[in-house]
């Protein structure tokens, strides 16, 4: 069991590191530094030429990848940012806690709605209710974010005035300051989110219904809603889980586009805006971090199976 | 299954069962006929635009949909309808030679795997759940801000990203397969890897593999008109729905025709692909909600 986790683990922390060496081999190869994207793409001489030196690109490439890697390893420094530069660190930490409020809050009332859903659909399969909520699913996964997100500003901010169109909080302002700004995005964020888990639990359920062990519940006559919600749902939620983390890993993209859209102050907004400054440092601490959360989310899985799964857990290492 | 099985290849009958079984559902006709519709509007929108979609009228900017300009006039005065007609073309051209491409190199790479086995097979698996850790969107934006917007670069790296997910589940679908005693009797008469990967592998795994490419196409097309969206994809003035989105959001208070048109196009377009490929693996007795996105 413990050896098993450590196997994760390694795993884990070796994936994170082929994450940054290619992304950094990647903005190495393509053309074009922060200096060009800053002076312009034709720039050329000793204006070009002190920028480079004033922020090290002079330096080579391994060196450069040796010291930044340093840095996060020994202090948890992500570097300075070339175009503006400031300590990555606080850059990226306000706007990650605007992120992760959004994306928790989002989870938070999305995956118990969907883990609802989900069931009432399965266990009212091929009936009204069923094709009513598996219908509304893929027509919430299947838009674009950004169609979603257009639409409901339409409706909602638009039209009705409930809430605001466009975030104008500062990035590093209080929560709380957050609150009617925040709600759109987090519905947007919410259905497409419970849309994927809902389909998922959806068809694990309707597997592990027409199970043995659920009939012979059936037939010993243990409560119709003791079986659902003690027997047949943790079954069915083993499959789910390791594609719920992937789903959610993979959302990590659909926030970037929800985050444009609501001008909304997270890491997604600034990765856009590193990738137009080519901003070495701060895309490699972004992907750092983006590709952090994909693995913690997965780990989270891995062990959340092992809970409930103990075969799992005498399984080879 | 039986160990002579060696034609599950090509047999008539069963293409006629999955259509005969897609017959029977009306959401499957429906979303068939509207990814139909779509295919052919893109195929002959030059022909039948009523205005040149990218003329600007100074004297007809933001007019509602009327007889003349039957989606309205954007903030340029061009006429949405035209521009909505032609919006699509770039991104199916993209997006189909980008799904090509991806279950090619993804199917194949997938089931030479699942084949092969051993410790090849473990370190690239291992490679490929690396890969897939990486936040995507970064990747593409990255490339695309430096190389450049052209088609080709975008067909060549959403091929190739959304290739690396199609490995795991030709893969999977492969390795159901490898032990059965067909494929034992295929290496056994000494049939070559790639024979039996053509011959014996291919026709079995084509059925997960066809819903796959299905579903990717969708994804990609989402992907495309995010990028698009983004200012990423393509370069005005060629029209594009994703682009028309966000060059009109702006104005949807005094002008939603010029927004929600457009919107309309794309996610119908997306809704059919999806509700098509989900009738089609219903049809083949294959369940399209466990496939991780």
């Amino acid at each position: 069991m413990l050896k098993l986790i450590l196997n994760r683990l390694v795993l884990a922390v070796l994936t994170l590191v082929a994450v940054c060496t290619l992304v950094f081999a990647v903005t190495e190869a393509l053309p074009g530094d922060v200096c060009t994207a800053f002076l312009g793409r034709n720039a050329q001489g000793v204006r070009l030429e002190n920028c480079r030196s004033q922020r090290e690109l002079d330096k080579p490439a391994i060196e450069r990848f040796a010291t930044w890697s340093y840095g996060v390893v020994s202090e948890g420094d992500l570097g300075r940012s070339l175009k503006r530069n400031k300590s990555i660190n606080i850059m990226v930490g306000s706007r990650m806690r605007n992120t992760l409020l959004l994306a928790t809050t989002a989870a938070l009332i999305g995956i118990p709605l969907a883990i609802l859903l989900g069931v009432l659909a399965a266990l009212r399969r091929d009936r009204r209710t069923d094709v009513g909520i598996s219908t509304g699913a893929i027509f919430a996964m299947t838009l674009p974010e950004f169609v979603t997100a257009t639409l409901l500003i339409y409706i909602f901010a638009i039209q009705l005035h409930w809430f605001p169109a466009v975030t104008t909080v500062r990035h590093n302002a209080p929560l709380l300051d957050f609150l009617p700004n925040i709600v759109l995005p987090v519905i947007t964020l919410t259905l497409v989110m419970s849309a994927h888990i809902l389909r998922m639990v959806r068809s694990a359920m309707i597997d592990v219904m027409a199970s043995d062990f659920v009939q012979m519940a059936q037939l010993k006559g243990v409560p119709h809603w003791r079986i659902v919600f003690r027997h047949a749902l943790p079954n069915a939620m083993l499959p789910a889980i390791n594609i719920i983390a992937l789903t959610i890993a993979w959302l990590l993209g659909g926030v970037v586009i929800i985050e444009q859209v609501f001008n909304y102050p997270g890491i997604g907004t600034l990765m856009i805006s590193a990738i137009y400054d080519r901003d070495l440092p701060l895309v490699q601490a972004i992907a750092l971090v983006l590709a952090a959360i994909y693995v913690g989310v997965n780990l989270l899985a891995d062990l959340a199976s092992l809970v409930l799964n103990p075969r799992l857990r005498t399984a080879r290492g | 299954m039986t160990s002579d099985t060696h034609t599950p290849v090509a047999r008539p009958s069963r293409a006629r069962q999955v259509w005969r079984s897609m017959r029977r559902s009306r959401a499957a006709m429906v979303s068939l006929s509207i990814l139909l519709l779509h295919l052919l509007l893109a195929v002959f929108a030059p022909w039948l635009t009523p205005w040149d979609w990218t003329a600007q009228d100074g004297y007809n900017m933001l007019q509602g949909p009327s007889a003349q300009h039957w989606f309205g006039t954007d903030n340029m005065g061009r006429d949405i309808f035209s521009r909505t007609l032609m919006g699509g073309r770039e991104a199916l051209k993209v997006t189909l030679l980008g799904t090509l491409l991806a279950m090619g190199w993804g199917s194949l790479t997938g089931i030479s795997l699942g084949l092969l086995g051993g410790r090849l097979d473990e370190w690239l698996m291992r490679a490929v759940d690396a890969l897939l850790a990486i936040p995507w969107l970064l990747f593409l934006l990255l490339i695309i801000s430096t190389v450049g917007q052209q088609s080709w670069v975008l067909i060549l790296t959403l091929g190739f990203f959304y290739g690396i997910a199609v490995i795991r589940v030709a893969r999977g679908a492969t390795l159901d397969f490898v032990a059965r005693d067909f494929v034992m009797a295929a290496r056994v008469r000494g049939e070559s890897n790639w024979t039996i990967v053509r011959q014996e592998l291919l026709p079995n795994v084509l059925d997960t593999l066809l819903v796959e490419g299905g579903m990717r196409w969708a994804w990609m097309l989402l992907a495309f008109s995010s990028l698009s969206f983004l200012g990423f994809g393509v370069v005005p003035p060629t029209p594009d729905w994703g682009l028309m989105i966000a060059d009109t959001r702006g104005i949807i208070s005094i002008a939603p025709w010029a927004t929600l048109f457009p919107a309309l196009a794309l996610s119908s377009l997306i809704i059919s692909i999806n509700l098509s490929a989900d009738a089609f693996g219903k049809a083949m007795g294959l369940d399209r909600a466990k496939a991780p996105v």
